[in-house]
């Protein structure tokens, strides 16, 4: 007999709601925009093909229903490895349909026409990659296993490079007429990245270490990082031209050092004043972490003052020192593109040559490495973090219930 | 071994700690009990400098402390603090060979030490010494730091309300553990406690402080004896005093001979034990067992005599 106190069961639908939306968009994307978009020259109207018209004739119907299929896959509640088999098996099935509609769109002999991802593939690109971060995240891969599923995309990812499937894909048609200056300008954006974020930790580190000590230093500079950090990125790497230029004039060695209104030295200078202030707060916010009576310990079993910030403080504050190494990783591979503004070099030159000559493939050439690199990097920290943490969250105390000692 | 003298130590205007002189002699356990904001923690924590006192002396063995730098002299004297305070990236046995490890000692040499106190606090070496701190319930995490303290085997050891996290039980059993192995040992230790009970329990010298002032120093008969201000007589509980003074001694010690009817009691039962079952079982002498053999009696009129406070 039912009575009023039973609470009516929620309707359990066998659908996932992130898993359906997803495939709802794959499938709108599918259907409704063009996979392909072939243009007669670099700047030239552009002609957009849905994907039974990109493909060569045969592969339209297997790649419409291996799309389908995988989409169709994320919509029911199935495990984490299904997901991941179905964003897999999009992402891939996806790389190689691009890569054979550019070849069989691309005119023979023709070096100016250029086939490129539409904005279908773009989506379909989305989609299904959030379906396979998220197996990953419902995997709960140790970070170990994090970094290993990173090392698998990128071979897979130089597996399509290298193949030449891609070739004549437009971003590689310009990849291919300019090789040499792209292998030279993501070393120099790797390069500026890097080294201002090394720059800022081997001065943000003492800094911040010097600042807890000392109050009067924390009161007047940390409100200076502050007001550095709202400074627009264009502005402050255009602030940088004239002091640089009149230091490079006037100091002596100066010029020969490579110290320049444009060029490499404010690029450099710009990127490590953004990222001071997260190395400093992270450092402060840290130590400040490191339990009261951890600290008193140290100091009654005997510890010096620089023991117990070698032993005790720096390994207890280094999960939160590596989360604002990672916003600034992550920040500069992004602010490093504005470098190509000031003549600093890194893919920003591609990205600004695009813009100026309309060339959206040129602009792509330069921003896809950019944001695979950021991601990669937020990857590979992540990991690192919580390789660093000394107590797994939500675990603790859970092994100590059950093991009480009679 | 520990010679206060006439220290005080300020804050500003304030007081914490204010012209105490006291003695705690060799392998003796000295208490000092007060409420909170009373100094005792201050004063402990000027025996190894983590405060400086702003004047008088204090001497271990007839050494000023200020004689070496503060962390040669810590490394020299356990410290098992209240939440026991260990080092969350460290596992047990790397928490417990901090001090060791300070000095130098080879890792055989840890090695064996670690292991031989964990068994000695009843941790199975194998199970425990790889856990981390996150790993391990509040009983055993005040072993480990007691442990800890005493790794470097320290003539003293100071102790800022060790137990004071403890449930009830385990807490009765962690004191246990600490006066066996304070006699094992030999160790001269002062603690700090908010908890008379407790200071009666380890204490073979008993401090009372109030408002930054030793208000009586003695042992634990004379401070139940002879509460020296109404502040300590508070402390002790005044209905509790003659049993309190019962739990001091052992029925061993006012054993008489002859025998009783009825059941035995141990002899290394308190006398407030043995009380208690003298009512209890309405007995006026109870027969009295040590080693599975009758070796005496016990009276309720001497149980009582010995309840007795001063005329």
């Amino acid at each position: 007999m039912s009575t009023g106190l039973d609470a009516p069961r929620p309707m359990r639908l066998p659908i996932d709601t992130l898993g359906a939306t997803l495939a709802v968009l794959a499938l709108a994307a599918l259907s409704l925009q063009p996979l392909m978009l072939l243009r007669p020259n670099r700047i030239a109207a552009a002609q957009a093909l849905p994907f039974w018209n990109a493909l060569p004739s045969g592969l339209e119907l297997a790649f419409g229903s291996i799309m389908t299929l995988a989409a169709l896959l994320l919509v029911t509640r199935v495990g984490a490895k299904a997901r991941l088999a179905a964003g897999v098996a999009g992402l891939i099935a996806l790389g190689i349909a691009i890569g054979l509609s550019a070849a069989h769109l691309a005119p023979p002999g023709n070096a100016y026409a250029r086939v490129s991802p539409a904005a279908g593939a773009w989506v379909l690109l989305f989609a299904f990659a959030l379906a396979l971060a998220d197996a990953l995240v419902r995997m709960r891969l140790s970070p170990l296993g994090r970094i290993a599923a990173l090392i698998v995309a990128i071979l897979v990812l130089a597996g399509f490079f290298a193949s030449g499937l891609w070739r004549d894909l437009s971003v590689l048609r310009e990849y291919a007429s300019r090789s040499d200056a792209f292998s030279r300008e993501l070393r120099v954006h790797a390069a500026l990245s890097v080294f201002s974020l090394l720059a800022a930790v081997v001065i943000g580190l003492p800094l911040a270490i010097a600042m807890r000590r000392i109050a009067p230093l924390r009161r007047v500079l940390l409100p200076a990082l502050n007001v550095l950090q709202t400074v627009p990125s264009m502005a402050l790497f255009g602030l940088l031209i004239a002091p640089l230029a009149w230091v490079a004039a006037q100091v002596p060695g100066a010029s020969a050092l490579g110290i320049a209104g444009i060029g490499v030295a404010p690029a450099f200078l710009a990127l490590l004043a953004y990222s001071l202030l997260p190395i400093v707060a992270s450092t402060i916010t840290g130590f400040e972490a490191v339990p009261a009576e951890t600290r008193e310990a140290a100091d009654a079993m005997g510890m010096t003052a620089r023991q117990k910030l070698v032993q005790v403080e720096l390994p207890l504050a280094l999960p939160v020192i590596l989360t604002g190494v990672r916003i600034v990783l992550v920040q500069n591979i992004g602010l490093s593109v504005i470098a190509g503004l000031v003549g600093g070099g890194g893919l920003g030159v591609f990205v600004f040559q695009g813009i100026s000559q309309t060339a959206i493939d040129l602009v792509l050439l330069g921003a896809l490495p950019t944001v695979a690199m950021s991601f990669a990097a937020a990857v590979l920290l992540d990991a690192l973090i919580d390789l660093t943490r000394h107590q797994p969250r939500g675990k603790a105390r859970a092994s100590a219930l059950t093991s009480e000692a009679p | 071994m520990i010679e206060i003298e006439n220290v005080s130590r300020l804050y500003g205007e304030v007081a914490a700690v204010s012209h105490v002189s006291l003695d705690v002699g060799q392998s003796e356990i000295a208490v000092i009990v007060g409420t909170s904001g009373s100094g005792k923690t201050t004063l402990l924590r000027m025996v190894n400098r983590l405060v400086e006192p702003s004047s008088g002396t204090i001497r271990i063995n007839g050494r000023d402390i200020r004689d070496q730098p503060a962390p040669a002299l810590r490394r020299g004297i356990g410290y098992a603090l209240q939440g026991h305070g260990l080092f969350p990236h460290r596992t047990v046995a790397e928490n417990i060979a901090t001090v060791p490890a300070l000095l130098g000692w080879p890792q055989t040499r840890i090695r064996a030490r670690v292991d031989e106190l964990l068994s000695l606090f009843h941790l199975d070496p194998a199970l425990f010494r790889d856990r981390m701190p996150y790993e391990l319930s509040g009983g055993q995490s005040q072993r480990v730091g007691v442990a800890r303290a005493l790794a470097a085997e320290p003539p003293v050891l100071l102790m800022d309300e060790p137990f004071g996290a403890l449930d009830p039980i385990i807490r009765e059993k962690a004191q246990d553990d600490l006066a066996a192995i304070q006699k094992r040992y030999g160790t001269t230790v002062m603690l700090v406690t908010h908890d008379m009970d407790e200071a009666l329990r380890l204490g073979t010298r008993i401090g009372v402080m109030d408002g930054g002032r030793l208000v009586q120093y003695d042992r634990p008969q004379a401070i139940i004896a002879e509460p020296a201000t109404d502040f300590v007589r508070s402390l002790l509980g005044a209905g509790e005093r003659a049993l309190r003074l019962l739990s001091l001694t052992t029925i061993e010690d006012i054993l008489e001979p002859g025998d009783a009817p009825g059941e035995p009691v141990a002899a290394a039962l308190s006398l407030r034990a043995a009380l208690s079952e003298s009512l209890w079982s309405r007995r006026a002498a109870l027969p009295v067992e040590k080693d599975g053999r009758i070796i005496g009696r016990i009276t309720r009129t001497a149980l009582e005599a010995r309840a007795a406070g001063p005329l």
